[in-house]
C-alpha cells in the first residue's frame, strides 16, 4: 500500500444500500490516489488493488473535476468536458434502452455551472431545476451517483427514487417543478441569514421559469429581507418548444432590477468571461446587501429532453460555432487537450461500467 | 380558555422551547396580531422569528420549506383557508415530496396553520373547508384543532416529529372555551383519551358506557363541537344515545379509535363542513364497510355540505352548510 493520507469510507449516502468499503490513499507529494476496494471472502477483508482511481457513490474523480496543481484554464475545460461526455453519454444509453424515463441535457451551458460554482465553498447552497446535471457535477463531482440513480439503482444518489431531476447530496439539491424551487432557495438563504452563516443559496432557473408567479413574489421577498440569494438564470433562448419571442414580454433584466437585485448580465458561453462575472456577482451576494442575479445569455445545443428538437437547423447549427467547449478548448496545448481528454473518457467509461455493475 | 388564546400560547410555548421555531404569515406582527389575533404578542416577544410577510402565499409555503431543509421549525399561517390553493404546489410538490423523493436524506417539517371554514358571513372565497383537497396527499399529516384538543400538546407532538403538517383552525373555534378531557370526563360524559403511536389523540365521548350507545359520530374541528352538543342534548331529553368520536389528525387517521367505537355500535355517521363528494366521509365509509363487511346495522351515512359556493347571505349561506340543524336531523337518521 502506497505510504500517504488514508481515508476509509463506508461508501454510503444515508439510506443508500451498502457498497464494499473502500480505502483511498493519496501520495503526500504528487497527489495521486489509488483506491483499494475489499471484499468480504469467507469472513476475511481482501485487499484487492484497482488500477484507476474508481470512485464510488458520493465521491468525485479527480480526473473529471480537477487533478491537483493543475492550471486553471486546465481545470475549467476539464470540468466542463466531464459534464458534456456525462451528458452525451446518457443519451446515448438511452438510446441503446438502458435507461428508463427521462432526461434534460445542458450541453451547450455547461460553462455556466463549472463558471458559477467554481466560486461557491462549504457553506454555500445550490438549488438546481430539471436541467439540472450540470449543476450537480460542478457541484459534487458525484458521477457514479448520478449515474446510478438516473439507472435506478439503489445505491444511486436518492436510491432511484428521484431520478434524473430530483437530486440531493451535501450542499445541492434539485426539483422538476419550475418556479417552486425559487422560494425553497430563498427558505435556505432566509436560514444562513438565521445562523448567521456567511454562506449563500443559489439557485439556476432558466428563462422559461419567468413565467411562473412563485418567482416574482420570491424575488420581492428576498429583497426586502435582503436575503443572501443568488439567482442564476440561464436563458437559453427556448421554453421547451417555444422561443423566448413568444414567452417573454419587456426585459429580462428588468424583472430583476424592479425589485432592487443588483443585476450581473452576460451574453457569452466563454467559461473565463463567465467565471470573471460569476466571481464579481458572488462577491457582492456575499457583502450581504440583497439578493443578486446572474443572467446569462446561453443556448441548448441538445433537445429540451429527447427526440424533441424542432428548432431551425440553421439555428442549431450557427450556435455550435459557440459551444463552450470549443471556445475555451481552443486555448489550450493540443496535446493538454488530447490527454484531458482522454482522462475524462476512461474516468466516464470507470462510472459507467461501474453504475451498469452495480 | 378560549381557543384562539390557546393556540397563541401554544406558539409561545413553541417559540420558548426551540429557537428552531420560526413563524411566517400575512399580518401576523403587533399591533394587527393576525387576522384572528391568535399571534398577537408574539412578535413584540420575538421580532426576528414572528414575521410579517407580502400576500404571497406560495413564497411562504416556499420559504418554509427552504428553512425546515435547513433544519429550521417554520410555522406559516395562511389568513384564509381558501387560500391554500396558492400554497399548493408547495405542499404537494415540494414540502410532501421532499424527504421521501430525496430517498429520506433531508427532512422538511413544515407546519402549515390555517383558519377555515364558514358561518360568518365571508363568502364564496373566505368560508371554504379545502382541507378535503389535501387528504391522502402522500406524506402530509392533516390535523385539526377542536376544543377537546390542547393546542399546546398537539403543537408539542407536531414539533417533535418530522412530518409535513396541514393544521386546519375552524374560525368559529376561535372564541369558544376549551373543553378539555379531565378525569376521564368532559362536561359530565365520559371521555375516554386514545393516543397513538405517533402521539395524535383522539378524544371519544359518550353519556353512558359504549355498549349503551347505538351508533358513533366521526366529526372534527367544529362539527364535532356542533355534534357534540346535539348529541348531549338528545342524550338528556330524549334518552337518544351516541358516541362522538373527534380525532385530532384527520389524514391519515387513526382507525383504532373509530375501529373500537363501531365495533361496538355497528353503525356510523360521519360528518364534515367541507362540501359534499369525495370527501373525508366517502373515505372512512370504504375503509369501515369493508371492515365491517355484513357486521354493519345500517350503511355508514356521510353528511357534508352542499356542493356549490358558500353564499354570503346568511340565509342562503345556512341552507348549504353543514349547521347545527342539519347535524341534528344527519343524527337522528342513524339514530332512528
Amino acid at each position: 500500500m502506497t505510504a500517504g493520507v488514508l481515508s476509509v469510507e463506508s461508501g454510503r449516502q444515508p439510506g443508500a444500500a451498502s457498497l464494499p468499503p473502500v480505502i483511498t490513499t493519496t501520495h503526500p507529494e504528487n497527489g495521486n490516489t489509488s483506491v483499494h476496494t475489499f471484499v468480504r471472502e469467507l469472513g476475511q477483508d481482501v485487499a484487492a488493488e484497482v488500477n484507476h482511481a474508481t470512485p464510488i457513490a458520493g465521491e468525485a474523480d479527480a480526473r473529471l473535476v480537477g487533478v491537483p496543481g493543475e492550471p486553471r484554464a486546465e481545470r475549467l475545460y476539464r470540468r466542463m468536458r466531464f459534464i458534456r461526455r456525462f451528458e452525451q453519454s446518457l443519451l446515448d444509453l438511452f438510446e441503446r434502452g438502458l435507461l428508463n424515463g427521462t432526461t434534460h441535457a445542458c450541453i451547450g451551458q455547461e460553462a455556466d455551472a463549472v463558471a458559477v460554482i467554481e466560486h461557491l465553498g462549504d457553506d454555500d447552497h445550490v438549488f438546481s431545476n430539471h436541467r439540472c446535471h450540470g449543476h450537480f457535477l460542478a457541484r459534487t463531482g458525484d458521477a457514479l451517483g448520478l449515474m446510478a440513480e438516473i439507472m435506478g439503482k439503489p445505491e444511486g444518489v436518492c436510491g432511484g427514487i428521484g431520478g434524473s431531476q430530483h437530486l440531493c447530496a451535501p450542499g445541492f439539491m434539485s426539483n422538476g417543478v419550475q418556479g417552486g424551487i425559487v422560494p425553497n432557495a430563498a427558505g435556505i438563504a432566509l436560514a444562513k441569514q438565521l445562523d448567521g452563516s456567511t454562506g449563500l443559496s443559489v439557485v439556476f432557473i432558466g428563462d422559461g421559469t419567468l413565467g411562473e408567479g412563485a418567482t416574482y413574489e420570491t424575488l420581492n421577498l428576498a429583497s426586502l429581507w435582503r436575503l443572501p440569494l443568488v439567482v442564476v438564470l440561464e436563458d437559453n433562448e427556448w421554453a421547451q418548444s417555444t422561443p423566448s419571442s413568444a414567452n417573454l414580454a419587456g426585459s429580462i433584466r428588468d424583472r430583476f432590477t424592479a425589485f432592487g437585485l443588483g443585476v450581473f448580465e452576460i451574453d457569452s458561453t466563454d467559461v473565463e468571461e463567465l467565471d470573471a462575472v460569476a466571481e464579481r456577482a458572488l462577491a457582492q451576494a456575499r457583502t450581504r446587501e440583497g439578493p443578486v442575479a446572474i443572467v446569462i445569455h446561453t443556448y441548448r445545443l441538445c433537445h429540451h429532453s429527447k427526440n424533441d428538437d424542432n428548432r431551425p437547423a440553421d439555428e442549431v447549427a450557427a450556435r455550435w460555432e459557440l459551444d463552450p467547449i470549443e471556445v475555451h478548448g481552443r486555448r489550450l496545448g493540443v496535446s493538454a487537450r488530447a490527454a484531458i481528454d482522454t482522462e475524462v473518457e476512461s474516468a466516464l467509461q470507470d462510472v459507467i461500467d461501474r453504475a451498469l455493475a452495480l | 380558555m378560549i381557543a384562539a388564546r390557546s393556540m397563541g400560547d401554544a406558539l409561545r410555548a413553541a417559540l420558548n422551547e426551540d429557537d428552531r421555531v420560526i413563524l411566517l404569515g400575512e399580518d401576523i406582527v403587533d399591533p394587527y396580531g393576525g387576522a384572528f389575533k391568535v399571534t398577537r404578542g408574539l412578535s413584540t416577544d420575538f421580532p426576528d422569528r414572528v414575521r410579517s410577510t407580502p400576500i404571497s402565499e406560495g413564497a411562504i409555503a416556499g420559504l418554509c420549506a427552504g428553512l425546515a431543509l435547513s433544519g429550521y421549525r417554520p410555522i406559516a399561517e395562511i389568513m384564509f383557508g381558501d387560500f391554500l390553493t396558492l400554497c399548493f404546489d408547495q405542499i404537494v410538490n415540494h414540502i410532501a415530496k421532499y424527504e421521501a423523493m430525496y430517498n429520506g436524506k433531508v427532512t422538511c417539517p413544515v407546519i402549515i396553520r390555517t383558519p377555515s371554514g364558514g358561518g360568518r358571513g365571508y363568502g364564496p372565497t373566505h368560508s371554504q373547508s379545502l382541507e378535503k383537497h389535501f387528504f391522502g396527499v402522500p406524506h402530509l399529516r392533516v390535523v385539526a384543532s377542536s376544543l377537546v384538543h390542547d393546542p399546546a400538546d398537539v403543537l408539542r407532538v407536531l414539533l417533535t416529529q418530522d412530518s409535513p403538517v396541514l393544521l386546519i383552525e375552524h374560525k368559529l373555534l376561535y372564541p369558544l372555551h376549551q373543553m378539555l378531557p379531565s378525569g376521564g370526563r368532559i362536561d359530565g360524559d365520559i371521555a375516554e383519551v386514545h393516543v397513538p403511536a405517533d402521539g395524535l389523540p383522539t378524544v371519544s365521548i359518550r353519556p353512558v358506557p359504549r355498549e349503551d350507545c347505538s351508533f358513533t359520530v366521526l366529526a372534527y374541528g367544529y362539527q364535532a363541537e356542533l355534534a357534540r352538543r346535539v348529541l348531549s342534548r338528545l342524550a338528556v331529553e330524549e334518552e337518544i344515545f351516541g358516541e362522538l368520536v373527534i380525532p385530532s389528525q384527520i389524514s391519515p387517521p387513526d382507525w383504532e379509535p373509530i375501529d373500537a367505537s363501531v365495533n361496538v355500535t355497528r353503525s356510523l355517521l360521519v360528518i364534515e363542513e367541507g362540501v359534499g363528494g369525495f370527501t373525508w366521509g366517502s373515505e372512512v365509509a370504504a375503509r369501515i364497510s369493508s371492515r365491517f363487511f355484513g357486521e354493519l346495522r345500517r350503511p355508514v351515512a356521510t353528511a357534508a355540505s352542499d356542493p356549490t359556493v358558500i353564499p354570503s347571505s346568511k340565509v342562503r349561506e345556512a341552507d348549504m352548510l353543514m349547521t347545527s340543524e342539519r347535524v341534528e336531523k344527519a343524527i337522528r337518521k342513524v339514530a332512528a
